[in-house]
């Protein structure tokens, strides 16, 4: 939507796509294994056991000071009242300074346990979100060309935040409630065995009411979940498509598709909270009548002299405590299940392992053979499928000398982008090794390859920032006279110069919309200041104009000289600077010599280049 | 707290059932604060008479007074169940509708993500608003009152002792609001900043990689994140703050009224009725009063999400049109820019307009390609002809009319767009393209076959295949060849195609071309182009440079009379060719 976003492009060569569709990529279920939920959820709490540990203590002993109070008044009515009477004032002293103690200790523990709580489920969630953003980095690029990027977003977004909703309202909610239950209970069986026995009897038809709602409400949670991930999708969609739903009239449609949707969603809503309404009808009729008979009785024994009646009114102060968190009950089991799927979900992306690991033992590279900064690149016995199966290059030996431009050129399909993916290790070969200066690529670590070898592809992608610190991904500590010499040298720096802040210019800012040719020379520039061994351009000149694409072969022919790199493109221009050309058909090389061999002969090639030098004329 | 006044639209229509929900959840609430003196009665009467006859009744008193208050409670949900799920979805739909008719600069501006969580979080928190903190904020207000009433009329002194709290507690409410607006706010931006390096991190990941850049993308994430921490235990630490007050300043009240009862019990002033009677009430009122901490809480972030939402409602939709009717059978006089400027709306003050009295008349039926430097504005003088943005100046006509008086349905009608950046919605192939106009198998298989677009026969389904975000994905290129075909397929009069070819391999579009030439022999047509294959298509070719119109001839009149075309097309430097000649 902002000037510098564009969507992911699929490559040219995914036209595998029909024997997919039975994918799980394809529905929003990659498969979690078994335990793997319970795993990380132990393992996101076992760093923090000790502070576990502390908060519950904490809430333990708030609870204890909150329930002490309906005591106290037991106390006062049947003790300190009649002693009051004798003219010993000691035990209504002693019930003035338990409540004040109770009251403080009550506060200052809330205090302590909010603050120790939060820092729990805060670290919680930034060791989750840490992880899962650390996890998708390091997922391969075949991963991310499966799983949407809209997923990948709502793991670390929606995700996440059900389950902080859950950390920060439900848990605590959940906690406080069975310990005060068990403290009241406790305490009611302490204070008369009868009258506790009723209230604990009162357990069994609120559990059983609490088992049927979570069961009635898992299903419209279900049903509301999958509406509300409806009506998502159709809004960003239109709202990342919104100049050809514009274009094409789609305002009124959209908003009819919409209202099904939204209806939908309005429909399972006004059900969950139905089901609400009668689980608070239930679990309150319950309640309520328990009260009733625990006086009727209680009242019945103080009136025959077997009850005290201070312990018929804590009992009855007990019991409104013991009932009033029991609707907040069924809102904890909302989150608890939407935590639960989100947990899950979360669980199945970190549970994909990386298709392209680091080394184990990694080796260092040699210092350069040739003598020119290029390196030599040996693609030996290499075949590649997909894992699911569908074989995109079948086997091929393939040996790229130190300083030499190869043009691979051949239609959609053909394997060109997965030669390029193979040489940058966004893939490894499923046989065969792929050899930079006779290191195989899985030897290597991360900096050292891609130090080496960079691919500039299609999708010129910005990141916000300045203009500036997108060229400077490619060197980070490099200067600005070096960011500014890199734009020059691919003829970027005019249009840049010209932005409201030159360089400085923020790309998602006011006036800096930048164009999709603007785009693809940054990442040039970018390219170029990272000064790698090995250049591989995967169709980074789609959208340039000619002298736009001759500056780049200029600078590819002077700052570059002397480097190894694979140009893959669809205009035939581009080949004009090659030192080689690769033809490419269903995965195979059919064509392979200098240009002027190829043009000269009577192959695809020469026949291409012809309908194109006719464009020209 | 006064933005949430804007919601009143909304709630209009169902503001009996609402009101009515309240009025029934003060009763039910009320009906709790009976429950004391049915003991306090129970106590002072039949207990202290040893009458089993008045216990039972007093009992049955209690269970009537229980079952009333559950059904009341129920009811009260019951009523407002299905109203405030109609609100939400109301004002999604709103924001929906009026999303999609705001102008493209609009978006331009805002990240999809950030639209999206006004439509979704931020109007889930409105209906937990309208649900509970709007409701129960009066009843605890009522349901205070009532106790503390009840409280002086059995015993004032008591009573006053337990409105001792009732000043600090106040003061610190309010106190709090403020505070916890401010971290509310900044933590729900935060969120957002978060959100951006997500996405950022996902879609770039090709790039994240490549230049093995994923360590300080994940330094930017801990920043961000380690942030936002420090924001929520902020937050943590003032709700623990406000809590602490809310529980400690009222049961000390409660203490003191205790030890005091106990004394007037013990001198025979009260009744022990009265004593368990008002600390059953006092209890009664704790929930009222410890709640209103959360529920100020959750009001804040209504206000916020009320603020956030109207952020966008605000915005002006695109401009009216004054639709004159049409003339029919005008004369056909083709696509026509007279005098155009265009600077964007939020192009800073002075600065350089994009397109500058721009003069260009497409006469019926030919193409006319626009050529020229990358980020010349091309694509801006396409975006003009749909209005998809409006001109600064100067006018626009098809066929002789403003197209400013025409309705933009017409407009977009006869205008057919191709886009640089081809986007194919959740549906099948088939609709995808028929989104263009036309119908049937028939429009379909020629659009498709124009566009070269045949693979879409041999996908699982044809062209009954699911694409977009929830269905198949599809390659650059395929995608580019769908949105030609859509462009296409209602054979629109006019026809504004930018760049449409840049994905497609050497064969393919030599192949489209072909196809192009001959929807092109008869349709008026302005092409955005790169290359001279793509020039070629065109009847003549425009060059757009500072701004404005330079040359207007045939691709080989500008090849040999213009220096910059001739750069443009074949990339050798203006000076040698000036020198050739």
């Amino acid at each position: 939507m902002t000037a510098a976003t564009t969507a992911p492009v699929r490559d040219e060569d995914d036209d595998r796509t029909p024997q997919e569709s039975g994918d799980p990529f394809d529905r929003d279920v990659l498969p979690t294994p078994p335990g793997a939920t319970g795993a990380l959820l132990r393992s996101l709490l076992a760093p923090m056991r000790g502070r576990v540990a502390l908060t519950a203590l904490l809430l333990l002993l708030q609870q204890a000071a909150v329930q002490a109070g309906p005591l106290l008044v037991a106390y006062a009515i049947d003790s300190a009242v009649p002693a009051f009477r004798d003219s010993d004032h000691g035990p209504l002293f002693a019930v003035a300074a338990g409540y004040l103690l109770c009251a403080s200790a009550a506060g200052a523990l809330q205090y302590a346990f909010i603050t120790a709580s939060a820092r729990v489920s805060q670290d919680v969630l930034l060791d989750l979100r840490g992880r899962i953003f650390r996890h998708a980095q390091a997922l391969s690029v075949d991963f991310h060309e499966r799983y949407t990027s809209g997923r990948l977003i709502s793991r670390s977004t929606t995700d996440v935040e059900s389950l902080r909703e859950l950390l920060e309202e439900g848990l605590q909610e959940l906690v406080m409630t069975i310990l005060s239950a068990v403290y009241i209970s406790v305490l009611l069986l302490w204070l008369d065995l009868g009258l506790g026995a009723v209230a604990v009897a009162s357990f069994v038809p609120l559990y059983l009411l609490v088992r049927s709602y979570q069961r009635r409400a898992q299903r419209v949670y279900r049903k509301r979940s999958t509406a509300i991930a409806a009506v998502i999708v159709k809004f960003v969609e239109t709202m990342n498509g919104i100049r050809p739903v514009r274009a094409f009239r789609r305002e009124k449609a959209n908003d009819a598709d919409f209202a099904v949707l939204n209806r939908r969603h309005e429909k399972t809503n006004g059900d969950a909270l139905l089901e609400m309404a009668r689980y608070v009808v239930g679990s309150r009729v319950t309640a309520n009548t328990t009260v009733a008979l625990i006086v009727l009785w209680g009242a019945y024994r103080v009136a025959g002299e077997t009850l005290a009646l201070g312990v018929l009114a804590a009992a009855v102060l007990y019991l409104r405590r013991l009932y009033d968190p029991i609707d907040r009950l069924g809102m904890f089991l909302n989150s608890y299940q939407s935590a639960a799927a989100s947990l899950e979900k979360i669980a199945g992306l970190l549970a994909q392992t990386p298709s392209v690991p680091e080394p184990a033992a990694p080796r260092e590279l040699p210092g350069r053979r040739s003598g020119l900064p290029g390196r030599e690149v040996v693609f030996d016995d290499v075949r590649f499928a997909y894992r699911t199966g569908g074989e995109v290059l079948p086997r091929f030996g393939l040996t790229l000398p130190a300083g030499q431009t190869v043009a691979v050129v051949g239609s959609t399909g053909a394997g060109k982008s997965t030669l390029a993916k193979l040489l940058a290790r966004f893939y490894d070969p499923s046989d065969g090794r792929v050899l930079l200066d006779g290191v195989d690529l899985r030897d290597l670590t991360g900096r050292d390859l891609r130090r080496e070898v960079v691919m500039v592809t299609q999708e010129a992608f910005l990141f916000s920032g300045t203009v500036a610190e997108n060229i400077s991904i490619g060197r980070p500590e490099a200067t600005r006279e070096e960011i500014e010499q890199a734009a020059r040298e691919i003829g970027a720096h005019d249009f840049i110069a010209a932005l409201p802040d030159g360089y400085d210019t923020d790309v998602r800012k006011r006036g800096g919309r930048i164009s999709a040719g603007q785009r693809q020379l940054v990442a040039f520039a970018r390219a170029l200041l990272a000064d790698p061994a090995v250049l591989i351009l995967d169709e980074a000149t789609s959208s340039l104009d000619v002298p736009g694409e001759r500056a780049v072969q200029r600078a590819m022919a002077t700052v570059l000289k002397g480097r190894t790199a694979v140009v893959i493109a669809h205009r035939l221009s581009t080949v004009e600077i090659a030192d080689r050309v690769l033809v490419m058909e269903r995965g195979r090389i059919v064509e392979d010599g200098s240009p002027d061999e190829l043009i000269g002969g009577t192959g695809r090639f020469a026949d291409l280049h012809r309908a194109w030098r006719d464009s020209l004329a | 707290m006064r933005t949430l006044s804007r919601l009143w639209p909304y709630v209009r229509p169902v503001r009996t059932r609402l009101f009515t929900a309240a009025f029934i959840a003060v009763l039910a609430s009320c009906i709790g604060l009976v429950i004391p003196l049915v003991l306090k009665w129970m106590v002072d009467g039949p207990i202290a008479d040893r009458d089993p006859a008045g216990v039972w009744l007093g009992a049955l008193y209690l269970l009537l007074l229980g079952l009333a208050e559950a059904l009341l409670f129920g009811f009260r949900r019951w009523l407002v169940a299905r109203p405030l799920s109609h609100v939400e979805a109301e004002m999604r739909a709103d924001l929906y509708r009026h999303l999609q008719r705001l102008p493209i600069a609009f978006h331009d501006r805002w990240a999809s993500g950030q639209l999206l969580s006004r439509a979704t979080t931020d109007l889930m928190l409105l209906r937990m608003f309208l649900a509970f903190p709007l409701t129960f904020l009066l009843v605890n207000g009522v349901t205070i009152l009532v106790g503390v009433s009840i409280m002086l009329v059995q015993d004032w002194t008591l009573g006053l002792v337990i409105l001792i709290p009732a000043v600090p507690v106040l003061i610190t409410c309010v106190v709090f609001e403020k505070q916890y607006s401010r971290a509310a706010r900044q933590a729900q931006d935060q969120v957002g900043d978060l959100t951006t390096v997500v996405e950022e991190s996902v879609l770039g990941i090709r790039i994240i990689k490549g230049f093995g850049r994923h360590r300080s993308q994940a330094r930017a994430f801990r920043e961000l994140s380690g942030k936002l921490r420090g924001t929520e235990l902020h937050k943590a630490r003032l709700l623990a703050t406000i809590l602490g007050i809310i529980v400690t300043l009222p049961e000390l009240a409660i203490g003191a009224a205790l030890v005091l009862g106990a004394v007037q019990v013990a001198d025979g002033e009260l009744s022990a009725g009265t004593l368990v009677a008002f600390l059953s009430t006092a209890l009664a009122l704790r929930w009222p009063v410890d709640s209103i901490g959360f529920l100020l809480a959750m009001s804040q972030e209504a206000a916020t999400a009320t603020e956030r939402y109207f952020e966008v409602m605000d915005a002006e939709p695109e401009s009216g049109s004054t639709a004159s009717p049409a003339k029919d059978g005008g004369p056909r006089e083709g696509l026509r820019f007279e005098n155009v400027t265009f600077r964007y709306p939020d192009a800073p003050e002075g600065s350089p307009p994009v397109l500058d009295r721009v003069d260009l008349h497409i006469r019926p039926g030919e193409s006319l390609a626009l050529v020229g430097a990358t980020g010349s504005g091309k694509t801006t003088l396409t975006a003009l002809v749909p209005r998809l943005h409006e001109v600064t100046e100067g006018r626009v006509t098809l066929d002789g009319r403003d197209i400013r008086d025409m309705s933009r349905d017409e407009l977009r009608s006869r205008v057919a767009v191709a886009f640089e950046e081809p986007t194919l919605f959740s549906a099948t192939v088939g609709e995808n393209v028929l989104m263009g106009g036309g119908s049937g198998e028939e429009d379909l298989d020629r659009a498709l076959a124009v566009a070269q677009a045949d693979f879409a026969h041999a996908l699982p389904q044809g062209t009954a295949t699911q694409v977009g975000e929830q269905g198949l994905s599809l390659s650059g290129g395929q995608r580019q060849r769908l949105a030609l075909a859509r462009a296409v397929v209602g054979r629109p009069d006019f026809l504004v195609l930018d760049d449409p070819l840049s994905a497609l391999d050497v064969h393919t579009e030599a192949a489209v071309e072909a196809a192009l030439r001959r929807v092109l022999a008869d349709t008026t047509a302005l092409i955005v182009a790169h290359r001279p294959s793509t020039v070629l298509l065109a009847d003549r070719v425009a060059l757009l440079s500072g701004g404005r119109i330079t040359a207007v001839g045939t691709h080989h009149e500008l090849l040999r009379g213009n220096a910059e075309y001739a750069h443009l097309m074949s990339g050798d430097p203006a000076e040698e060719l000036e020198e050739q000649r």
